[in-house]
């Protein structure tokens, strides 16, 4: 009875990649998939078992997912985990090699890109496609700024956060009568539009060749170079985006942001100025974006547009959407993961990306919700909701 | 010169309209980007490309060439309305009660997984269309218009009046629009919601595909990543005229080969790609729903 579907799904597949691969490889990959499948329904099989013995009803329905809520590491005592993880993040290049460091370093960027995009799409549920053409311009500021006058790193930094704050308020004042998808589309238009001038532009931006030479952040004498350097820098950038991004979620504007994502109507009726707010979220995403551009900019003195496609941002979405829509920890978790994850299956060489765009595909099965899914209405927490 | 590019404007606008197609109808039903779908059209001119192979190995492309050429076509749809049908069923379907976005990176994963696979199986350097179309062409006035162009001319209208008629006159098409009204309320008056999902996937597909097929005989090269920006400006061109609409898309996806066709000869062809994104974004202004796209009312 279990092989039946199996077996017609496994044909049908090796049919399916037939004419790419050819006979012996699509048979291969039949008999792979059946054999998997059946290796996959046994072991779960198992897990429900064990898992039944101590647990309700409930979890028998989906293993795999109960499994990722049980070591979930937020059910850990809050305090002493997060004092913790600090010391583990301060202490953590002293025993890893550059390599590792670096992939770190740009772990902490998409945090800070993922935590910002987190405002705009998690709280205001405004689907933003463009949002790297923020971080693009941040990092171009800089490297302009930086190789034409020769304007610091510490002055730079604030400048990209302010350019990209300038254009996201125009961006947003210009897409607020557009709704959802639309919206979606528009910034994707916004990012294409930005990649292409960066890249045709020569006068300006020296086309695809990008910019090189871009001065690294010093202070006094000292100049930041090796890795280790650039990853405090980074944590520090880290935890000072952490920390404004947890007050603005606690605070009123925060709730303002949820209400609206919640429901757009019901927030206007309440009081609550939609058009304001709205361009605040796109505003300050956009602000986040602009200063982690400036620190990519510093970190690998050279830019160029190819860093900067629609892809990316996409990235970027997808870090939220997998960490949990609207959550700290998720966003935080997501980042880290997508950054990481591709490195670690750097052994598979050629299969990386196949693996990668699979797992993509199935963490959104077993867990749409992303992994650390913020509970819907945790303001209101003792109130039973549907 | 204006006219000649006027043809190319619509030669190409024909085929991005057939990509938009199924950007435009799966969004109907369900609300989702599919993001994948301009690797659906990818793979439909590679497996044109396998298939012609594998006929001239047979020695039929020699004998019969229309033959051949419609054999090569044929199993591309096909295989590519099996394709959609697939990736539907293990990519979308599981997650139809969740959040929006959680298709959307699923899609997306099936983006980049397709996109490796084709690497992975087929080689990462371009791919080569066989040269089997006479060169040549009509001479209409002053312009030429060579075989390739009308034929991608009238195959695209052929298949965009099939459609049309399939869509308003069958009773699978009057379900898929019902869908498109309101899924709950059909299923309610016993419309298999799945099946029309299905139906949608597989026919959106195999118009991608032949739409690949006929880019591939039109620039004669192809790529493992030529999906990417054929998806994102089919998509663009189903918002152009208005998303879920099924004319909307094939207005909007003439007007934008039209608009890339006169921008490039006319204006930079180095900004290509932007003529598009500007028009729309101006179109979207104006009327954010659309050319065609009806005034969605929110509902309280």
């Amino acid at each position: 009875m279990l092989i039946r579907p199996l077996g017609a799904a496994s044909l049908w597949i090796g049919l399916l990649v037939l004419p790419f691969t050819g006979l012996f490889k699509a048979v291969l990959m039949g008999v792979a998939l059946l054999v998997g499948g059946l290796i996959w329904k046994a072991v779960a099989r198992f897990v429900h078992q064990i898992l039944s013995r101590f647990q309700s009803y409930q979890s028998r329905l989906n293993p795999l997912s109960n499994l990722i809520k049980r070591v979930n590491p937020l059910r850990v005592n809050p305090m002493p985990a997060k004092i913790m993880g600090v010391v583990g993040l301060i202490m953590v290049p002293l025993l890893l090699n550059n390599y590792f460091i670096d992939v770190l370093t740009v772990a902490g960027i998409y945090v800070v890109l993922a935590l910002g995009l987190n405002i705009t799409v998690g709280l205001a549920g405004l689907l933003d496609l463009g949002y790297i053409a923020f971080y693009a311009i941040g990092a171009y500021t800089y490297a302009l700024l930086n190789i034409h006058f020769g304007v610091s790193f510490w002055v730079g930094m604030p400048l990209g956060g302010i350019t990209a704050t300038l254009f996201g308020v125009i961006l947003g004042f210009v897409t607020l009568r557009l709704r959802g998808d639309y919206l979606a589309i528009v910034t994707l238009g916004f990012i294409q539009i930005v990649h292409m001038v960066l890249n045709n532009w020569d006068n300006m931006t020296q086309g695809p060749n990008g910019i090189l030479n871009i001065a690294r952040p010093a202070v006094g004498s000292f100049s930041f170079q090796s890795p280790i350097h650039f990853y405090y820098l980074i944590l520090l950038i880290c935890f000072l985006t952490l920390a404004i991004i947890i007050r603005l979620d606690r605070s009123r504007i925060g709730r303002a942001w949820i209400a609206i994502r919640e429901d757009e109507l019901a927030a206007e009726a309440m009081g609550i100025p939609v058009t304001k707010y709205k361009v605040l979220a796109f505003t300050l995403g956009a602000a986040f974006a602009g200063i982690a551009g400036t620190f990519f900019a510093a970190k690998f003195a050279f830019v160029s547009p190819e860093s900067f496609t629609f892809l990316e941002s996409v990235l970027v979405l997808a870090m939220i959407v997998l960490g949990g829509m609207g959550s700290i920890p998720g966003a935080i978790l997501g980042a880290a993961t997508l950054v990481i994850l591709p490195e670690l299956l750097r052994g598979m060489a050629d299969y990386r990306m196949l693996i990668f765009g699979a797992l993509l595909v199935t963490m959104m099965i077993f867990r749409p919700q992303g992994v650390m899914a913020r509970r819907k209405l945790d303001i209101v927490r003792n109130v039973d909701s549907p | 010169m204006l006219l000649q590019q006027l043809i190319h404007g619509l030669t190409l606008g024909s085929v991005y309209a057939l990509i938009a197609l199924g950007y435009t109808m799966v969004y109907g039903i369900l609300g989702l980007i599919n993001f994948a779908h301009g690797e659906v059209y990818m793979i439909g001119a590679y497996l044109a490309i396998i298939f012609l192979g594998l006929l001239t190995a047979m020695g039929l492309t020699s004998q019969h060439l229309i033959l051949s050429l419609f054999l090569a076509f044929l199993g591309s749809t096909l295989f590519c309305g099996a394709y959609g049908f697939t990736l539907e069923r293990i990519a979308y379907r599981p997650l139809q009660k969740a959040h929006r976005l959680s298709p959307l990176i699923s899609a997306i994963g099936v983006s980049i997984f397709l996109q490796n696979y084709v690497m992975l199986t087929q080689g990462s350097s371009d791919k080569v269309f066989p040269h089997l179309l006479p060169e040549g062409g009509i001479q209409i006035g002053g312009i030429v218009m060579s075989y390739i162009q009308i034929l991608i001319l009238t195959l695209s209208v052929l298949l965009m009046i099939a459609l049309h008629l399939f869509v308003t006159k069958t009773r699978m098409g009057k379900a898929i629009r019902a869908t498109a009204q309101d899924a709950r309320m059909a299923s309610l008056v016993g419309i298999n919601v799945d099946a029309v999902i299905s139906t949608t996937f597989i026919l959106g597909s195999a118009l991608a595909a032949a739409a690949g097929v006929m880019v591939a005989i039109y620039y004669g090269v192809v790529n493992f990543n030529i999906g990417y920006v054929a998806g994102i400006k089919a998509f663009t061109a189903a918002v152009l005229g208005g998303i879920g609409n099924i004319p909307g898309a094939m207005l909007g996806g003439i007007l934008l080969g039209m608009v890339e066709s006169m921008g490039s000869s006319y204006l930079s062809s180095e900004y290509k790609d932007l003529y598009s994104f500007v028009l729309l974004i101006i179109v979207l202004l104006v009327k954010p729903s659309g050319l065609l796209g009806a005034r969605v009312n929110e509902k309280v």
